[in-house]
């Protein structure tokens, strides 16, 4: 199962992202092999619809969870169509490892 | 052909309805001109407040196009996706899905252009209404009233505009407050603007922002300062610094101000005020006497 995290930075020590359409990176974490890879936002200045392509994105890339501060409307109605689990996580000094860590236990 | 005066401002509550609906009132007892009132502040329209024996003689509904993704027709390709300027358009090709949000679609078409399929669909979507008051002063009333949850005030006030007509000798533009797409709708083709400003921290800081736009419009503007007495005297020094014409000064009274909460803000008013309309009148008399095409006003 993959999930996305919202990160600011392309690596795992990089802090977590609150913000999900205008996340910096999404860190798409497999449960199975324990990896992640980093996806850059290009949406991050549009200015509509960040939300809606940021949850399209994570649709196409067949992920089952999203964590990141807080979902927009938009974005939760399409993730809701899809069965995309959304994870709201409000600690605003956390990494995106420490996010990991608690994924893996 | 009209002599159209826009009224503006930047910041809100400086009393852009306050100094229009004054105009308006006051151009009525000029003989045998035609003035219409025109409220473009379609998400908050209240110049209608001030006309209690106002009678609505029209509403015309104002709809947008909106399109529509034929699932059947469509071979997910994202065209319409790439060309989506508003990033409306969600199309995921492994899981069949293309949808447009009408939240973020802004009507212009471009999706229709790309899509070779045909699977483009459109319908009709109410934004708002024109609503026509036939008013005891002059040539009426008319205004744009946004439907609730709509975003779409500059397309409502671009069909508002266009339903008026010319044959009126002069047209009052109340525009909405900031000076964002909806404002420059309001007063990019007005012959004369007027900035209504308030000599306080804000209203300098949002007049300086006005009079950015207004330049890079190329608008011809004067200033009409309310509220004086309020506040400090920046502003003064930064109109004469800029060169910007001050039109008049409305004096802060809070006599006026309860007259206004009671709905009479032309009627019965200080004598201060009243001089200084007459003041802002007569400039602006002689802005439209220069203006070309003066020809058709009967002064």
């Amino acid at each position: 199962m993959k999930t996305v995290i919202t990160s600011s930075g392309e690596n795992n020590s990089a802090q977590f992202d609150k913000r999900f359409g205008r996340a910096a990176w999404f860190c798409v974490f497999d449960e199975e092999t324990k990896e992640s890879i980093f996806v850059k936002n290009t949406n991050t200045n549009a200015n509509n619809g960040a939300g809606t392509k940021a949850a399209e994105r994570i649709v196409d890339m067949n992920v089952q969870k999203v964590i990141s501060g807080d979902f927009g409307p938009k974005a939760k109605d399409l993730l809701d169509k899809f069965n995309v689990q959304m994870v709201i996580v409000q600690d605003n000094d956390v990494t995106v490892q420490e996010i990991i860590e608690k994924l893996k236990a | 052909m009209s002599y159209k005066i826009a009224i503006a401002s930047g910041k809100g509550g400086t009393g852009k309805t306050t100094v229009s609906v004054n105009l308006f009132k006051r151009l009525n007892e000029r003989q045998g001109t035609k003035v219409q009132l025109v409220d473009c502040d379609v998400e908050e329209p209240n110049d209608i407040i001030f006309f209690c024996d106002a009678e609505v003689i029209d509403v015309q509904e104002v709809s947008q196009k909106v399109p529509e993704i034929d699932s059947e027709k469509c071979t997910f390709c994202r065209k319409c996706v790439e060309y989506c300027e508003f990033n409306a358009i969600v199309v995921l090709p492994t899981v069949s899905f293309a949808e447009i949000n009408p939240t973020l679609c802004h009507s212009c078409g471009a999706c229709s252009v790309a899509c070779e399929d045909d699977a483009i669909i459109k319908y009709y979507k109410p934004i708002g209404a024109i609503h026509y008051y036939k008013t005891k002063e002059n040539n009426g009333l008319a205004e744009g009233k946004l439907e609730i949850g709509s975003t779409m005030q500059t397309k409502l006030i671009r069909e508002l505009k266009k339903k008026i007509s010319d044959q009126n000798d002069i047209i009052i533009y109340d525009a909405p407050p900031g000076t964002s797409c909806p404002v420059v709708e309001t007063i990019h083709d007005s012959d004369y603007l007027i900035l209504v400003a308030e000599p306080t921290l804000f209203g300098l800081h949002d007049l300086k922002l006005m009079v950015a736009l207004v330049r890079e419009i190329g608008l011809e503007f004067g200033v009409v300062i309310n509220k004086v007495g309020l506040g400090d005297n920046d502003i003064y020094e930064y109109l004469v610094n800029e060169h910007i014409e001050l039109l008049g000064e409305i004096p802060f009274s809070k006599e006026y101000a309860s007259l206004y909460a009671e709905g009479e803000i032309t009627g019965e008013i200080p004598e201060t005020i009243h001089q200084s309309y007459t003041e802002i009148l007569d400039t602006l008399n002689l802005k439209m006497m220069h203006h070309e095409g003066n020809h058709h006003f009967k002064w």
